[in-house]
């Protein structure tokens, strides 16, 4: 177990054709025995950071810290780490046993060893009925297992990283997996780097989530950070479903301007005039019959539990999220719940003054 | 639905015929044969299996048909582990793969009797290129002369042409391996043979197991190379069985005998393809029989 540093990482596939970076310039430091949650669109760079951590990947610029010791050259065996890939990877010939066993075997552990560590986490995974079969008989989701087991059975290991580990599995199993995950870090505190770009996963798995767009870090947070006060535009709507509306206005002092209509703002941001965007979860939204934003509704979608609403305001579309058997006139007013409006400049999070 | 059944043998009707011209027909006149005995005029004789008895006892068969095992046994034991090492030690990217799977094709493009030529000149002492530097070097090399030397050079002569073969084949079973699973086994630690042992054997082993059934299959029918190359000498020494055939068929004219030899031939070939198809079959069973789903494969 170890705290993982990184040191100004920045990478490019191929730079002698000058290919663009997937990574640009990070610096982060990740506690040890945390749960870390790495969070983006595809392509976003969150595989390249996560495979430039176990080491099959070499950064073009910039070191990777264990413990304050750099690893930047060390093979993904010498960092002692372990992965846990996409599509199960399983050693088709061996058991189920021996699958997990062959990690320690190659590592030459005494055989008694590794046969009580296998046995627990065996147990741990609900896979010892099955621990003499051959492992390719196994379905997809034990066969997962498998693999994750092989990361979980060394006890030294600095970290344990999945790259979208749950994508092949069914939906409930999910959901089960996940909580087992949750439950084994509990149980023995490894350093945990979970990449997905599932914000559900992200967000129950992780203790911190680390949202990435384009290259860069755009957030570190706790899931309720990341969905009351997204550091940038790009956070705000990736986070939630439907994202947070992120409107364009003109800021005058503390009016947000859309055309004539105009927005209080309840606090002071100390910003120049000029253009801004305003965020606003749908579930902040009411509609109103006298109060707010005029507005045009383009479509009703039942979600099942509630409604969503998408509204025009000139040229910007609004969602609103309605109570369900709420009736939706064609025309209508958006009240913002003031308190929870946000101001970003330039895609930045602008904090408001403290009076 | 019985006059549907009915219909259906009409529409197969072609492709019986085509298969009994093609196959069926000659295969029952060499059955006819191999159960009578002839002194020309056309005129036969029912000899029932004597023929067959004859065959089973007679020396000259036992020994053809060890040569042939024994050929098709060496040219597997070399082919095969050198076809493999040499499609683990080919590049995975850039032009070396082209370039290296275009000269592995060259020896399949080349006829079969054209290599027999090219290594019956190669080989001779007098002007041959690989007999002349031999010779030159020193050492008593004479593949007309020698058993040794006569079985060297077509073995070496089959591995130049077929080992191609089983490199391509392995390839293709080495390049199907996704790339996570070099990467678990680079975090899990393993070892070079370890990689080979427990990740790309298995995952070729399918690809494998056509490659021995297609060099059985073909050297336990060799004919054209060593026919040209030694004719089946020095003595008898490279006289397979199908060399055999040719000769107590076409060359003595003996046609029940040949008739008969044609058919525990054919049924020995048939019998060990059957036994790696019963294998091969078995094998896809034990990896997919259970039930469980197969998501990345």
């Amino acid at each position: 177990m170890a705290t993982i540093e990184l040191q100004n990482i920045a990478h490019q596939y191929d730079p002698q054709q000058g290919s663009p970076y997937a990574l640009r310039n990070l610096s982060e430091i990740w506690q040890d025995r945390g749960a870390y949650a790495l969070l983006g669109p595809s392509g976003c760079g969150k595989t390249t950071l996560l495979n430039i951590i176990s080491g099959l990947l070499r950064p073009s610029e910039g070191r990777v810290l264990f413990d304050s010791v750099d690893v930047t050259e060390l093979s993904p065996e010498q960092r002692n780490i372990a992965q846990v890939f996409q599509f199960p990877v399983v050693y088709d010939t061996l058991s189920v046993a021996e699958n997990l066993a062959f990690p320690l075997r190659n590592r030459g552990l005494p055989k008694a060893q590794i046969e009580s560590r296998v046995n627990e986490v065996l147990a741990m995974l609900d896979l010892s009925d099955r621990a003499e079969s051959i492992a390719s008989r196994l379905s997809a989701d034990d066969k997962q297992k498998i693999s994750l087991g092989r990361g979980l059975v060394r006890t030294d290991v600095k970290a344990v990283l999945f790259d979208e580990p749950l994508t092949v599995i069914d939906p409930h199993l999910k959901w089960h997996l996940r909580t087992e995950l949750k439950k084994i870090h509990r149980q023995f505190q490894h350093t945990m780097i979970y990449v997905t770009h599932d914000q559900t996963e992200a967000l129950t798995f992780a203790d911190k989530v680390i949202v990435m767009y384009e290259g860069s870090v755009v957030q570190i947070g706790t899931p309720p950070e990341l969905f009351q006060k997204p550091q940038h535009t790009f956070v705000g709507r990736f986070i939630g479903t439907p994202g947070m509306n992120i409107i364009k206005v003109n800021l005058r002092g503390n009016s947000a301007m859309l055309n004539d209509q105009v927005i209080t703002l309840a606090s002071s941001y100390g910003l120049t005039d000029g253009p801004a965007e305003l965020g606003i979860r749908p579930e902040y939204i009411e509609l109103s019959a006298d109060r707010g934003l005029r507005a045009a509704v383009v479509a009703v979608e039942d979600l099942g539990r509630h409604l969503l609403v998408r509204t025009r305001v000139d040229d910007q579309i609004i969602n609103v999220i309605a109570r369900n058997g709420d009736s939706i006139p064609e025309v209508t007013r958006l009240n913002f719940e003031s308190d929870k409006l946000i101001l970003f400049r330039d895609s930045r999070l602008v904090e408001p003054r403290t009076v | 639905m019985k006059s549907r059944n009915n219909k259906a043998w009409f529409f197969v009707l072609p492709v019986l015929l085509l298969v009994a011209v093609s196959a069926v027909i000659p295969l029952m006149t060499v059955v006819n044969y191999s159960v009578q005995d002839s002194f020309g005029n056309n005129e036969f004789f029912w000899v029932g299996t004597e023929w067959f008895q004859e065959l089973l006892q007679s020396e000259r068969f036992h020994n053809a048909l060890q040569r042939t095992l024994l050929f098709s046994a060496l040219v597997l034991l070399i082919e095969i582990p050198l076809g493999v090492a040499i499609a683990l030690a080919m590049p995975r990217q850039g032009v070396g793969v082209s370039v290296c799977l275009v000269l592995m094709a060259l020896p399949l493009l080349v006829p079969w009797n054209v290599v027999g030529t090219i290594w019956q000149v190669f080989s001779r002492v007098d002007i041959g290129l690989l007999g002349y530097g031999l010779a030159n070097l020193g050492i008593d090399y004479n593949y007309t002369q020698d058993v040794l030397d006569a079985w060297i050079t077509l073995i070496v002569m089959d591995v130049w042409h077929w080992t191609s073969l089983v490199v391509l084949l392995s390839y293709s079973g080495l390049v199907a391996i996704p790339e996570a699973y070099y990467r678990a086994a680079r975090i899990d630690g393993a070892s070079r043979w370890s990689i080979f042992r427990y990740i790309q054997l298995p995952k070729m082993k399918r690809v494998l197991l056509i490659a021995v059934l297609l060099r059985f299959m073909d050297s336990f029918m060799i004919y054209t190379e060593p026919f040209v190359v030694t004719g089946g000498g020095p003595g008898n020494a490279t006289t397979f069985l199908s060399i055999d055939l040719v000769q107590m068929a076409v060359g003595q004219f003996d046609l029940g005998p040949a008739a008969a030899m044609s058919l525990v031939y054919f049924l020995i070939i048939l019998v060990v393809c059957w036994a790696f198809y019963t294998v091969m079959v078995n094998y896809d069973q034990t990896q997919d029989g259970s039930g469980g789903r197969h998501v990345n494969e």
